[in-house]
């Protein structure tokens, strides 16, 4: 159990990376969740998928942190250290994944946790639902609408505009 | 029109772009973007948001993880870590494999795996690296070529390996403990990066087989050939590794 809890540690950090945009808050909501999953791990039903269960662990703690208003996630500025790819790759690229990076943080909570989801961890939709324990019509409706949102948001290209300008 | 069962809906336009779809559904979206230009850019829009997310956020599984995972009973919170500057956090990282190959040492003290440790460490500290992941870079790769085999006093050329994917970033001296020793850094489309490491080989063996090393995430194939030891670096899978160890072997072999 220790060592599939481990496992699961890469893809907890690369997706609390996406969800917080700091890699030092997304390590402490990796800590949170593993001391956690570590109290709770009696209750994980052996042979049922632990990647989802960690991930609804995660996303309980993520939860938690917003309502106590441990961090105010809209308005948190992304580190630079958090857009090390960009630098590598081509200018333009570069600027369109800063503007991504940048509107992933501007996305409500919710939307931003169904598109990484999907988009980063490949769940499938069920699974998704699954983790958020909501009903798939909402993973499916916040998907969309959310997805519709970043692309509105990078069209706008607010970030890469104000850096150029700069 | 389509009819009702064959309609196209905004749930099947994201399966499309998720690969949820089976080959017959599949078609039938490729059929309606087409006849919807509005809708192909927007699907395509979508599909690219997946593909930067992966490119802004996929380094993650790849880095050593900078704090303890244990059990509670003897787990302690390592906070200072993830607050101090990232270079000092990349040296702290360095310094844990440092600190775990020298553990290995201890086991297994034979001079060409402690060859591959030290490439190895130097993979780690310098592959994160942004602003300088090397010294000289390709752009002025004449000028790279000159001063490397200037400090190794023999002629060494970054091999090229854009058959195997990777694009030379640059390179960079290291000191070895048996002289300079020369880091040549490789990346692919994604920026995952190769580190290739090279330097005398003193000890009298002059040629040996590929070999390989697992440290941590890094995986090494190290060999030597014709005087000089050579170690590649990355946190590919073993295969693919191999693969472009490969390609460095025939590149210094004509």
């Amino acid at each position: 159990m220790n060592d599939l809890i481990v496992e699961q540690v890469p893809r907890l950090r690369r997706y609390a990376r996406a969800l917080t945009g700091e890699s030092a808050r997304a390590d402490d909501l990796v800590q949170d969740t593993l001391e956690r999953a570590w109290e709770k791990r009696h209750l994980w039903q052996r042979g049922s998928d632990l990647r989802a269960w960690m991930f609804s662990i995660m996303h309980n703690v993520f939860v938690n942190q917003i309502r106590q208003g441990q961090i105010s996630y809209a308005t948190l500025p992304l580190e630079d250290e958090a857009l090390e790819i960009p630098v590598r790759a081509t200018q333009e690229d570069g600027l369109a994944m800063r503007d991504l990076a940048a509107s992933i943080g501007r996305l409500p909570a919710e939307f931003r946790e169904v598109i990484l989801l999907v988009g980063l961890e490949q769940m499938r939709y069920e699974e998704v639902a699954e983790v958020l324990d909501i009903p798939i019509g909402t993973v499916m409706s916040r998907l969309s609408r959310g997805r519709e949102r970043l692309r509105a948001l990078m069209a706008a290209g607010g970030v890469s505009a104000l850096r150029r300008v700069k | 029109m389509n009819d009702e069962a064959n309609e196209v809906r905004e749930e099947d336009l994201h399966a499309y772009i998720d690969g949820h779809l089976d080959a017959a559904r599949k078609a039938e979206v490729e059929a309606y973007l087409v006849a919807n230009p509005a809708e192909l850019e927007r699907v395509q829009a979508y599909g690219k948001q997946n593909d930067m997310l992966h490119a802004l956020f996929d380094s993650a599984l790849d880095e050593a993880v900078p704090f303890p995972i244990q059990p509670p009973a003897n787990r302690k919170r390592f906070m200072p870590l993830l607050r101090v500057a990232a270079a000092a956090a990349w040296m702290a990282v360095g310094g844990t494999v440092g600190w775990m190959l020298h553990t290995q040492d201890a086991a297994k003290p034979l001079p060409a795996m402690a060859f591959a440790h030290q490439a190895a460490i130097a993979h780690v500290v310098y592959t994160p690296e942004v602003l300088h992941p090397v010294e000289v870079g390709a752009d002025q790769e004449a000028h790279l070529v000159k001063w490397l085999s200037k400090r190794l006093g023999t002629e060494l050329k970054p091999p090229h390996l854009g058959n195997a994917g990777y694009e030379l970033v640059g390179g960079r001296l290291l000191p070895g403990d048996k002289g300079p020793a020369a880091q040549f850094m490789y990346q692919d489309t994604r920026g995952q990066r190769l580190t290739l490491y090279v330097r005398h080989n003193e000890d009298t063996n002059r040629e040996t087989a590929f070999r390989y090393a697992q440290e941590g995430k890094v995986g090494v194939f190290y060999w030597i050939d014709g005087g000089m030891g050579y170690a590649l670096s990355g946190e590919a899978d073993k295969a693919s590794l191999l693969k472009v160890a490969n390609v460095v072997y025939q590149e210094f072999n004509p």
